[in-house]
């Protein structure tokens, strides 16, 4: 007689789990192609436009993609936070708009370009604030509040700069856009310092834990005492933060601060997160994912512009690649 | 049959006197009393739907009741919520909240509880500590699993089950609340959590223990209570009771 917890059936396809599957097996295996979806891509659009076009591969075309993927990576960043609590932040690309107007605000009033600065990265961070506390106490859900606070900065931002762009000719942001250090500009260091705080974050802190076991479960992660409402909030605000340090890049890359929304920076923090392999249901999430979406998005492109396709393409070519993600994530563990 | 008055209050570490719940219309239970003895085995009975999650819920700060008391060795108003009531040293196995799916075994069994190492003003999980401990937690209550980096998601019911009656049992607690926790286990996992049951007892840590098995509850407690119908109806001795008499105060048929 063998004892029942030799022959259970689940205590062996656990064990089974643990053992390392052949190469082929997990080539063959689809929720392989969904976790490494986004690196997967990135490889892909790298050797396709290297062949096509092969300027794509040179050392400058790579500084400028990174260069131009560095504001995406970080908003992706703060879109994974909230999007890991099972919520969407659909303000995210009018929280950037904000601060940009309030930096140039400030800057042209003459209170110096830190204060500036700082003043816009507090009141995107403000905004995320009050996107969570909406969300939390008013038991709104969450693309109502955002699609809200969307409408809202907008209406602030265009009231607050009379809807006109304000100069910014800040030796500071100047450096930030131009300068570099070793083989990386300065705004590629940054995302990179986002990158590696935000992982240490999400993978090495209780808030982290307690961020995905809020997004997994919220009942139950409430029951074990987390403060889900809290955590949310500090989602939220995150997100507003990330929102506040693209500003500052999106500002000193362009010298001047418009009152325009690029809606195309909020499609694609949300397309970057779902190429990440980051569950839209919440509780599974990694940082790394998502800023290598970024990247991929970016050189497409990069590289499409290179092939001289037009412009008018790039959307369908994103559109159609995020669509192809999500139906890869189905066949995710 | 009532014999609340039997027993003396300053002996309870968890009390409550008129308690009631209602989610909007539905009413789960009304004008309770309640309480468990300091290091005893206390056992709350009766049918589907009698309020008996509900109540435990409300005891151990998920949910805030309408109206009535708490006690908590003797204080009143203990929790606000349910990380107070874990601070303080209560446990809970819930029926349905229970673990996290996307979390790893270690992860879950240490969720709000996690062990830190502080670098300067930074706490970093130790992640090692973590998942040394919860493989010792486990081997202790000889829960088999295969490893303690595997996500709930692909667990059985039993493993999960055993998983939160670990996490609830092995943490120094004074007082173990288990809501129906032999419910998906099979023959074996049922003896071993009644032996962990009566080892908690000998530790003389106290333990609320909701079963709709009467002959488990007659073997196990010191003191039953019996629901029904969202009202608390009797308690009885275990030691003084029959299982046809359970049986009769739970279906209203005495
Ligand atoms: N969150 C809730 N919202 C609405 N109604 C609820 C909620 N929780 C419980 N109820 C209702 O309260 C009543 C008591 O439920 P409860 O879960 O406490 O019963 P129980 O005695 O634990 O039953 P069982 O033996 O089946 O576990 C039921 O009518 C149930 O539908
Ligand atoms: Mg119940």
């Amino acid at each position: 007689m063998s004892t029942p917890e030799q022959n259970a059936p689940v205590q062996t396809a656990g064990a089974a789990e643990e053992s390392r599957p052949s190469l082929s097996a997990l080539l063959l295996d689809p929720s392989f192609w969904a976790d490494w979806a986004s690196v997967v891509g990135l490889v892909g659009l790298v050797i396709v436009f290297g062949i096509a076009q092969p300027v794509f591969l040179s050392i400058a075309n790579l500084q400028a993609l990174l260069l131009a993927a560095a504001i995406l990576v970080v908003l992706s960043i703060g879109q994974t936070f909230v999007v890991a609590t099972a919520g969407i932040d659909l303000s995210l690309a009018a929280a950037v708009m904000l601060g940009a107007i309030i930096l140039g605000l400030v800057n042209a009033a003459g209170w110096g370009i830190f204060l500036a600065c700082v003043l816009a990265v507090l009141a995107t961070s403000a905004v995320g604030f009050l996107n969570g506390v909406l969300i939390t106490a008013g038991k709104i859900p969450d693309f109502v509040v955002t699609l809200g606070t969307l409408s809202g900065i907008t209406g602030l931002g265009l009231i607050l700069s009379g809807g006109e762009p304000t100069m910014v000719g800040s030796t500071f942001l100047l450096k930030l856009a131009s300068g570099s250090f070793g083989p990386f500009g300065y705004p590629v260091w940054v995302a990179i310092a986002a990158v590696i705080v935000a992982h240490i974050a999400l993978y090495h802190t209780r808030f982290g834990v307690h961020l995905l076991a809020t997004g997994g479960q919220v009942e139950s992660a409430g029951a074990l005492g987390i403060r889900t409402n809290r955590v949310k909030i500090a989602a939220y605000t995150i997100s507003g933060f990330c929102a506040g340090i693209a500003s500052l890049l999106l500002v000193a890359r362009i010298g001047s601060a418009e009152p325009l929304i690029n809606t195309s920076l909020l499609l694609n923090s949300v397309a970057a997160v779902v190429l990440g392999g980051v569950s839209l249901f919440g509780g599974r999430a990694s940082i790394l994912g998502p800023a290598i979406g970024a990247l991929m998005l970016t050189a497409l492109v990069n590289g499409l512009t290179l092939l001289s396709v037009s412009a008018f393409y790039q959307p369908l070519a994103v559109g159609a690649i995020v669509v192809l993600a999500a139906l890869i994530m189905r066949y995710q563990k | 049959m009532s014999a609340t008055h039997h027993i003396p209050s300053s002996d309870a570490i968890l009390a409550c006197e008129g308690l009631s719940k209602h989610f909007g219309g539905i009413r789960a239970f009304t004008d309770v009393a309640f309480q468990a003895r300091r290091g005893e085995v206390t056992a709350v009975i009766g049918d589907n739907g009698a309020g008996k999650s509900t109540l435990i819920r409300c005891l151990v700060g998920v949910h805030v009741p309408d109206g009535g008391e708490i006690f908590f060795d003797g204080r009143p108003r203990p929790f606000a919520n349910p990380d107070e009531a874990r601070k303080a040293g209560i446990e809970t196995v819930h029926q349905n909240l229970a673990l996290i799916d996307e979390l790893t075994v270690a992860q879950n069994l240490f969720l709000n509880r996690e062990i830190v190492r502080r670098i300067g003003p930074i706490a970093l999980l130790d992640r090692k500590a973590m998942r040394e401990q919860a493989r010792a937690m486990l081997s202790r209550l000889s829960i088999n699993m295969p490893s303690v980096n595997q996500r709930v998601r692909r667990l059985s019911g039993g493993q999960r089950q055993a998983i939160s009656i670990c996490r609830a049992a092995g943490s120094g607690a004074k007082l173990v609340v288990m809501d129906e926790p032999t419910a998906a286990l099979g023959v074996q996992e049922t003896g071993n959590v009644e032996a962990l049951i009566r080892r908690l007892r000998e530790q003389e840590v106290s333990v609320i223990l909701v079963s709709h098995n009467f002959d488990q509850v007659r073997r196990l407690s010191d003191q039953i209570w019996v629901m029904r119908a969202g009202r608390m109806v009797a308690t009885v001795r275990s030691s003084e009771t029959t299982g046809n008499e359970l049986v009769a105060l739970v279906t209203g048929a005495a």
